[in-house]
């Protein structure tokens, strides 16, 4: 039997892992809502920064780190920008999906060979494929979007390149303040 | 810090994948983006083709739908809505199609323009 006492003092076990998928996921979701309020001369085109942090957990940690805090993003930034459950939303879910899917096999590419700057493209094109998919199928069944996809997929080259060039600077630095 | 500023030589693999990318989009824009003229309109009336005819010859074809009679106008190779009894007037708004593939609809009388090369590049209407 419990009393009100010990209902009180109900903790969650936390442990060290959870602290910091917590902390990367808030800066994940800082960066989220700073590009909400970015103007875009395209709806849908994006830089995506919040991917920077997924691929510096992804780099730094492992997969499942990375996993958690994408998806800790898209959930909590749709929660604070109020778009739960809304196309904006499955949108953002779709691709963050996808890219993860991207990344999943993409870590396995020899790093000799292949820095950050592969894996963000190829999230960046995953991502706007997802994107892309649900667009199509559910909210405009219309094969006139057709017309928008090389713009997209351009766009998601472009950002794709200077997310991942950011990656590898801020990877640089970490090491580099690790090590020194 | 200063050290870490520096760009380091890129790798094999970075520029292969920004290749590869670069020709990817490149590819659909050459593919989604072909703005080849058009030859022909095709006018459907309901669930039925109305008629299809040659945009070499200038013509105004009137139609009758559910509402009333649409004019439609065929002038060097481009086809548009010229008067419609459709109460939103969008079909007109649309103004002159000149490529493959382009499309305008009046929903209201059910009349939709369709403009046809020497093959259909996508499947631009679907309902």
């Amino acid at each position: 039997m419990m009393d009100s006492k010990e209902n009180k003092s109900i903790k969650i076990q936390t442990t060290v892992d959870d602290h910091r998928i917590a902390k990367l996921a808030a800066l994940a979701i800082s960066l989220h809502l700073v590009e909400a309020v970015l103007p875009s001369p395209l709806p849908g085109v994006k830089p995506g920064l919040a991917n920077i942090v997924t691929l510096f957990v992804l780099y730094r940690f492992d997969f499942a780190t990375a996993a958690w805090v994408s998806l800790l993003r898209v959930f909590a930034s749709s929660l604070l920008l109020g778009s739960f459950l809304s196309p904006a939303f499955a949108l953002s879910l779709s691709g963050a999906i996808f890219s993860l899917g991207v990344l999943f096999v993409g870590q396995y590419l020899p790093r000799k060979f292949f820095s950050a700057v592969s894996l963000s493209i190829l999230a960046a094109f995953a991502h706007m494929a997802g994107q892309l998919l649900v667009v199509r199928f559910w909210l405009i069944p219309h094969a006139g979007i057709a017309y928008l996809i090389p713009i997209f997929m351009g766009a998601a080259l472009v950002f794709g390149v200077v997310n991942g060039l950011l990656t590898n600077y801020l990877l640089s630095m970490n090491s580099a303040k690790q090590a020194g | 810090m200063k050290s870490s500023l520096k760009m380091t030589k890129p790798l094999f693999g970075d520029v292969l994948v920004l290749f590869l990318g670069l020709i990817f989009v490149g590819v659909l824009f050459s593919t989604l983006w072909n703005h080849a003229p058009a030859a022909k309109v095709q006018i459907r009336l309901g669930d039925k083709i109305y008629a299809t005819y040659s945009l070499d010859q200038n013509r105004t074809v009137e139609v009758k739908g559910p509402i009333g009679i649409t004019r439609i106008l065929i002038d060097h190779g481009k086809a548009r809505f010229a008067s419609s009894p459709c109460p939103n007037q969008y079909c007109v708004h649309q103004g002159w199609l000149s490529h493959m593939g382009q499309a305008a609809i009046c929903l209201p009388n059910q009349i939709s323009l369709e403009l046809l090369g020497g093959e259909k590049p996508f499947d631009s209407l679907n309902y």
